[in-house]
């Protein structure tokens, strides 16, 4: 390690301030504190800090989505082999579906960090780490089959519109990753819908039918997957969505480690029972309802993106709503919308994406009011006060 | 008459090289320094010039916008340096001393049966008016001001910070005399917060309103004892002053002399010698210390609030405390890998240090990171038992947004009661001095 400091000392000379590459020290202060965490000390102020750094926070979120990608890969893999209904192993199931994803998260990661360690030069910034979790969440929410250059294109979009206008990291309204899956939907939708694009090369083998389950749900036809399938998430999907199982193995890291809101999560899931509870209650009202409406409120809970969604972007702390109490607002509403969106209109089978960036629009909204009850209640105690005073005299 | 506070949001750091209960007379120092900066916003003028004789009490500068806040001397002996920065600024007072201390005489006074504007002008022209703190802002109190209250916290919860139980168990006599003094300045009340550890005595103590403390730190932070007991408004002031500093002003009652005794522990796990030293203000830290080299941070006050000091240098005006912890210069291979290095204490639980709730670390200046953007939110809050929203009032502060700092409870806070926050804050921003900077702007604009 020592020997490698050496190098490392070495390469950074002629980045140094004063220097000829001053410039584009960002770019390699980046490599270099991913490899050693670097030897600053504090000045004034707290003379000692926590452990915990940016970096530290962000890879935790990326370990919390390895069971998740890795069982994506895999399911992808099956999905395709079952469906073809070709004997195959595990390895096989597993190996289709990296050959697939892999190369997608190549893309998404060099598109969105060149552009990342372009903007830091440019602003002359450290490069912030926050792209590691959204060019990880990109292809996981995305299609298997989506052509590389259209995942490359969404990627653009989403951290030059969705992140660097507004300022870059930490600034940003909107959930990046999510930018990146709006922008395709509504730039491709032929290749981010309908029910051919769910199992890999669906489109090519006639026989293969990848509809989703809320697909064939707004399609009015019968769900041929148990529950439990469902649950562990051998099911259609994007590689991120399918296994409510593994989402809660991440979420427990999450909570656990404190990097995600239990707040958040937990309002989200009691907001999209709420609707799911609503809905099904329907018939005992007299009105029949369809086959959305009447899917038990639980299974709106394992199937589709929600659980992926509540678990991995509804918590992104810097699109959520910042305040505690603005967190139970908006993890509500994100889970009572989801379901909503996804029951009401069929065009839109999966409602969580649009759920979520809604509420990120609003979450800055819920907070300015959960802000203002704070500042009323101190603007209340001067006056209080000042009529004590009046009284006094 | 005591009322309880309950704190439960905090973090209470355990740390290695906690001073053990034992008084020690420290040597008597051949210099002793008042640093003009250790008053935030105290522009100083001397009235004495360089090879001056001055006794125990005789005046050094006096404050150029508040001409009655007057500095004066801890000991007798000579001036001997103006040490000065840039612009001329007056960075020490630096005084020879005797080998034995003579006092400039006041005259004894009682300060119970006193009249409120001589106990005032006694406090004064002694210069124990800059033992007087004022909030909002921080800065040593205008005398012009009347407060509202006065508050004085005897609970100690910040990492290896001095027992006050033990630094005031013999000065019974002399807090209350300080106590009475300082009635007189309010027509408030005079609140003294305490805790289980704290002497007695000091829950027998006459004329105050009493408050048994409880919860971790940063309970015993003077602001959050206000903010729980009777929060600042716009327009309101209210003073604070240290307990050992009390006593200070209460012997100068009963005295008429100005003795500046400070008990200085000596913490944290680079100390060789960890004991309560008696010294007096401004005393030099290498005759309390143990010889240090450049790897060592020597701190004037505790881990997280304390003034960065050279071995050569004078212990700062407030200080009770000088803390030694190892410099954290060095690069760590993969930082970054949660569950790893988990011998560095951290208040998230990506490190596996939450595990041992009991262990006392050893921390670094090591900033574990860099600095970035405001990213993860909901732990500031974690650690400021106040009803502020601690990350929007930073960054009204950085925008320098005067309407919404005062909105958000700019007034009620201070650059040590977000110390905690800048410790566990993932973003590595220098918070203390956010806010320190978003004081002095409430300062020029509002005043």
């Amino acid at each position: 390690m020592e020997w490698i400091r050496q190098k490392l000392d070495k390469i950074k000379e002629p980045f140094a301030p004063g220097k000829k590459y001053e410039k584009y020290a960002p770019a390699v202060n980046a490599i270099d504190t991913f490899l050693f965490t670097p030897n600053h000390t504090t000045q004034k102020g707290s003379h000692i800090r926590d452990a915990v750094d940016l970096k530290r926070t962000m890879i935790t979120v990326v370990l919390a989505l390895v069971p998740v990608m890795i069982f994506g890969m895999w399911n992808a893999g099956y999905q395709y082999y079952s469906q073809l209904g070709e004997a195959f192993t595990f390895w096989e199931a597993l190996g289709h579906g990296a050959l697939k994803f892999i190369p997608m998260i190549v893309v998404s990661y060099a598109v969105g960090l060149g552009i990342e360690f372009a903007f830091a030069i440019f602003r002359g910034h450290e490069v912030n780490e926050g792209y590691l979790v959204t060019g990880l969440l990109i292809p996981m929410i995305m299609p298997i089959d989506l052509p590389l250059w259209m995942l490359a294109l969404s990627v653009v979009f989403a951290v030059l519109v969705g992140k660097e206008a507004f300022g870059g990291t930490g600034m940003n309204i909107l959930n990046p990753a999510l930018t990146a899956r709006a922008f395709a939907f509504f730039a491709y939708p032929t290749y981010m819908s309908g029910n051919q694009v769910w199992v890999s090369e669906a489109s090519k083998v006639d026989a293969v039918s990848g509809e989703t389950i809320l697909g064939s749900l707004a399609a009015g036809d019968n769900v041929s997957y148990g529950m439990m399938d469902m649950f562990y998430g051998i099911i259609p999907g994007s590689v991120s969505e399918t296994s409510t199982l593994l989402i809660l193995v991440g979420a427990l890291l999450l909570i656990l480690t404190k990097v995600g809101s239990w707040r958040i999560m937990l309002s989200a899931v009691i907001g999209a029972i709420a609707m799911g509870l609503i809905f099904n209650a329907l018939p005992s009202l007299g009105i029949p309802g369809n086959e959305l409406t009447n899917f038990p409120w639980y299974g709106h809970l394992i199937v589709g993106g929600l659980a992926f969604g509540i678990v991995f972007m509804a918590t992104d702390p810097v699109s959520a709503a910042q305040t505690m109490k603005g967190k139970w607002i908006y993890g509500f509403l994100i889970g009572f919308l989801s379901v909503m969106i996804r029951v009401f209109n069929p065009a839109y089978p999966e409602g969580v994406m649009l759920g979520i960036l809604l509420m990120n629009v609003f979450a800055p909204t819920i907070d300015h009011y959960v802000i203002q009850s704070n500042i009323k209640r101190r603007k209340k105690r001067i006056n209080a006060d000042n009529t004590q005073v009046k009284t006094a005299v | 008459m005591s009322k309880d506070i309950r704190i439960n949001r905090g973090l209470s750091l355990k740390l290695e090289g906690e001073a053990e209960k034992e008084l020690v007379k420290a040597p008597r120092s051949k210099t002793y320094a008042i640093k003009p900066p250790d008053f935030h916003a105290l522009v100083p003028k001397m009235v004495i010039k360089e090879g001056a004789k001055v006794l125990a009490g005789d005046e050094l500068f006096f404050s150029k916008y508040t001409n009655e806040l007057r500095f004066t001397s801890p000991v007798s002996g000579t001036l001997k340096q103006i040490k000065r920065g840039e612009k001329r600024k007056i960075m020490e007072v630096i005084i020879e001393a005797d080998p034995e201390d003579t006092y400039k005489d006041f005259g004894k006074m009682d300060a119970a049966s006193s009249d409120a504007e001589a106990v005032k002008q006694r406090i004064l022209e002694s210069g124990c008016g800059a033992f007087i703190n004022q909030r909002p802002y921080d800065i040593v109190a205008d005398p012009k001001d009347t407060p509202k209250a006065i508050f004085i916290s005897a609970v100690s919860t910040a990492p290896l910070a001095p027992d006050w139980g033990f630094i005031l168990k013999e000065k019974q006599a002399a807090f209350q005399e300080g106590i009475n003094a300082l009635k007189k300045l309010t027509p408030g009340k005079v609140h003294l917060g305490v805790d289980a550890s704290s002497a007695q005595y000091l829950k027998d103590i006459k004329g105050v309103e009493l408050h048994n403390v409880k919860g971790p730190h940063p309970a015993g932070n003077v602001g959050v004892q206000i903010h729980k007991i009777d929060p600042i408004n716009q327009g309101d002031r209210v003073w604070t002053v240290n307990p050992e500093d009390v006593t200070i002003i209460g012997n100068l009652f009963l005295t008429g002399n100005y003795i500046a005794d400070k008990t200085v522990a000596v913490t944290g796990s680079e100390a060789a010698n960890r004991k309560y030293f008696a010294t007096k203000i401004g005393g030099e830290v290498a005759d309390l210390i143990n010889k240090v080299d450049e790897d060592v941070r020597i701190i004037s006050g505790n881990v997280l609030t304390g003034l960065k000091l050279a071995y050569d240098q004078h212990i700062s005006f407030f200080s009770n405390e000088v803390t030694l912890i190892p410099e954290g210069n060095n690069y760590r291979a993969f930082g970054w890998l949660p569950f790893t290095y988990n011998n560095i204490h951290s208040n998230s639980r990506t490190s596996l240090s939450f595990l041992f709730p009991n262990r006392k670390f050893k921390p670094t200046t090591n900033l574990n990171g860099e600095e970035r953007a405001l990213v993860v939110t909901g732990e500031m809050e974690e650690v400021l038992p106040m009803d502020v929203y601690p990350m929007q009032l930073i960054k009204a502060c950085m925008a320098g947004d005067i309407e919404k700092m005062e909105n958000l409870g700019i007034y009620e806070v201070a650059p040590e009661d977000f110390a905690l926050v800048e410790y566990v804050n993932t973003s590595k921003i220098e918070i203390q001095d956010v806010i320190r900077l978003g004081l002095d702007l409430m300062i020029t604009e509002v005043g």
